[in-house]
């Protein structure tokens, strides 16, 4: 049977956003939301279709190509819609389809009241399709359509509530500061063409080592460019800034495509593209390196924000810097496997954090939140599973994932990029747990009106939060360390990651891996109970700590002014440069030319059009002089 | 027998008394005579230098001429009777709506 086994999966969103548009006015919230869940849902039974005949297939071979077409043939290039699925993709595909469809069951709850239900659906399903085009792709070009789409999709979720003017200016923001990643994406990936030939992963891949020296200026400018490219739509240092205010978009666009989806693209892309990677040391260092600054540097901000989705934001960030980190280190599968988990736990505190604001009725603020366990208890429950996860704490998804990527940082030599996680990771649980504690636990600080709507959420909310609550414990357990040939998910993702750098470092001995394991346990359990005694146990403590570190709560609490520093250092000079070309070489010069050219045959039009007088008289009378002229110039001769 | 040039003197008298009744007259109908002085003052000077040369082409001109005389005076007459019917006036100072 040669029924489509690749394609179909990105078509169905697309399918779904085309019948919306044609009939969508007609089939009603109920009909859209049945649409657009359900292809999402059909494209994930096709997902798990594929990739149990990839897992069917034998080791050595788990690569599936599918073309669709051939795009477009110029000489020797040729660039094709074609398909591929191996075990990193297909790992991508069933997050995306999965944690997708149940967000997208989710959002039929959350955007129910919501007059723009339609449009909503209708960008989340192009976003799954372009998602899904980015992950399946099987050349740099078909990806960058795919990157390029789910920038667009996110610009306009960010600005789904356009009437906002800071949802507007939001959206905006992350648009820019992903073209500023896309182009050094294309310049790199243009780069690449022109030395290796071939936008095609395997070709390119396969004459990558033949043609460039391991190390050399060439391969690690090019790298460097991609990761350019990650550091924007995976919200890096220096390009960070966009993410945490995506979070004016709705809840389940933060959780979908600000935590789980898109912003991974980067930590895809750069695995992805990990035999070129491991051609350039330079840039390998430079992605640990950037990754585990952001992860603390995006941690320490964390600390203090009071917006509930902005504390998840930048957890977000801190996490992707956990994942490049790995990737730095040449654990790629560590990074992807965090991917995974950290799509799980962090869609949950998203939605969680969804239920909790819609419940509150639109309440974000952490000051007024409190006490909230008894009143939403599948909320809590399930928040509580989630934030457990994701501050590693054992047995749940985000022990075993981020505890990989800590040793696996140990045990390629980099103890310093080690150091930084571990901090990182008790931050980790200290904000997180103050995130929980503010809002779940302790008195209730709820606005009178708050109180009198609070209510848990409907069913259509609160099963995908069961489930990925499920996920997020028991996700983790594909990964257990100091297995014989090494785990689940290691051995699933070993055909693409075969001999990759850090994946063939030498195995530690499990003394060292238990202490590794009690340190980040120790670290995670040390901010929680911070967490406890400064939130709950000892109410004053807070207040005396911020006036204690004043300076540094001042610098988290504004973020370190890195906004203003850019607005100061980028956005105000550009803006300024951009008034004066507007104003002279816009308004004088272009504007001056056209007008110039129109000026002058207007002036020229006005002298000739006194001699059209409206008199046949007049006309005869001109005629009769041409003639006589004529007439005596031909008597002349 | 009267000379030719003669008869192209009268040709060119007439010709001019066309020209200038079409330049100053007012009413479109005497323009319109005019105009027909100018037709048929060509025709005399067709007719004359045939006859000067001993040839036929020059009178068959003439009839091609008042064939096309004649279609244009349909045309022009029905003009000016519509222009009437319009404006009541066939001065044609009186109309001069299309001007720059």
């Amino acid at each position: 049977m040669n029924f489509p086994l690749l394609w179909i999966i990105p078509a169905l969103p697309l399918a779904a956003v085309g019948l919306n548009l044609l009939i969508g006015d007609r089939l009603g919230k109920r009909g859209t939301a049945w649409l657009a869940c359900g292809a999402v849902g059909l494209a994930f039974a096709f997902a798990v279709r594929a990739v149990l005949r990839l897992a069917g297939l034998p080791e050595a071979d788990r690569t599936i190509v599918e073309n669709a077409y051939t795009w477009m043939r110029v000489g020797d290039f040729s660039a094709s819609v074609a398909f591929l699925l191996d075990p990193l993709s297909a790992v991508m595909c069933l997050v995306v389809t999965g944690v997708g469809f149940l967000i997208h069951v989710y959002s039929v709850g959350y955007m129910a009241h919501d007059p723009s239900f339609r449009r909503f659906f209708l960008y989340l399903n192009l976003f799954m399709f372009a998602m899904l085009t980015l992950v399946l792709a099987d050349n740099f070009l078909l990806m960058f359509v795919g990157w390029e789409g789910v920038g667009l999709c996110s610009y306009l979720l960010i600005g789904f509530w356009y009437e906002r003017p800071s949802a507007a200016e939001a959206g905006k923001k992350a648009f820019v500061m992903n073209r500023i990643g896309d182009f050094g994406f294309i310049l790199g990936m243009l780069l690449l063409f022109a030395w290796g030939g071939s936008l095609q992963y395997d070709r390119l891949f396969a004459i990558a080592p033949h043609v460039f020296v391991k190390g050399a200026a060439a391969i690690t400018i090019a790298t460097l460019l991609l990761f350019l490219g990650a550091t924007g739509k995976s919200a890096q240092i220096p390009l960070y800034t966009w993410l945490p205010d995506a979070m004016e978009g709705p809840t389940p666009v933060s959780a979908l495509i600000h935590a789980a989806t898109m912003v991974t693209a980067g930590v895809y892309m750069v695995a992805r593209c990990h035999p070129l990677f491991l051609l350039a040391p330079a840039s390998l260092e430079t992605v640990a390196v950037v990754g585990a600054a952001t992860a603390l540097f995006a941690a320490t901000i964390g600390l203090a924000q009071n917006d509930i989705k902005r504390v998840l934001a930048y957890s977000t960030v801190s996490q992707l810097g956990y994942m490049f980190m790995a990737c730095g280190v040449g654990a790629f599968t560590a990074g992807i496997f965090h991917l995974m988990t950290h799509a799980f736990f962090k869609a949950l505190l998203f939605l969680g954090a969804g239920s909790v604001i819609h419940a509150l009725s639109d309440e974000q603020d952490l000051r007024r939140m409190g006490g909230l366990a008894g009143k939403l208890p599948w909320t809590h429950g399930t928040m509580l599973v989630a934030t457990l996860a994701i501050a590693g704490i054992p047995p749940l998804a985000g022990f075993f994932s981020k505890d990989e990527i800590l040793s696996r940082a140990f045990a390629s030599g980099h103890s310093g990029v080690w150091l930084v996680g571990l901090v990182g990771a008790a931050l980790t649980a200290f904000y997180m747990f103050r995130l929980y504690i503010l809002a779940f636990r302790g008195p209730s600080r709820l606005s009178h009106e708050a109180e009198h709507h609070l209510h848990e959420s409907p069913p259509s909310m609160i099963i995908p939060l069961v489930v990925l609550a499920a996920l997020s414990a028991v996700g983790g357990l594909v990964g257990q360390p100091m297995q014989e040939g090494g785990h689940l998910f290691e051995r699933w993702m070993r055909p693409v990651f075969e001999g990759a750098g850090g994946e063939a470092a030498a195995p530690l001995s499990p003394r060292t891996e238990w202490t590794l394991i009690a340190l980040s346990v120790a670290a995670a359990a040390l901010g929680i109970y911070g967490a406890y005694r400064t939130y709950l146990v000892e109410p004053g403590l807070a207040a005396r700590l911020r006036e204690r570190l004043r300076a540094f709560h001042q610098a988290v609490l504004h973020k370190y002014w890195i906004d203003e520093l850019y607005d100061a250092l980028v956005v105000a000079p550009v803006y300024h440069l951009s008034q004066r070309l507007w104003r002279f070489w816009d308004e004088r010069i272009v504007d001056g030319m056209v007008n110039g050219v129109a000026y002058t045959f207007e002036g020229v039009s006005a002298l000739l059009r006194l001699f059209q007088t409206g008199f046949v008289g007049t006309y005869a009378l001109f005629f009769t002089l041409g003639v006589l002229v004529i007439l005596i110039e031909l008597g002349r001769r | 027998m009267i000379p030719a040039s003669w008869s192209l003197l009268l040709s060119a008298v007439v010709f001019t008394i066309g020209v200038i009744g079409v330049l100053v007259r007012r009413n479109a109908i005497v323009i319109f005579m005019s105009v027909e002085l100018m037709l048929n003052s060509g025709n005399l000077a067709f007719v004359a230098f045939a006859r000067q040369l001993n040839s036929l082409d020059g009178q068959v001109f003439v009839f091609f001429v008042m064939t096309v005389a004649a279609a244009e005076v349909a045309v022009g007459l029905a003009i000016i009777v519509n222009l009437f019917r319009l404006r009541e006036s066939v001065f044609v100072d009186e109309i001069n709506l299309l001007k720059g």
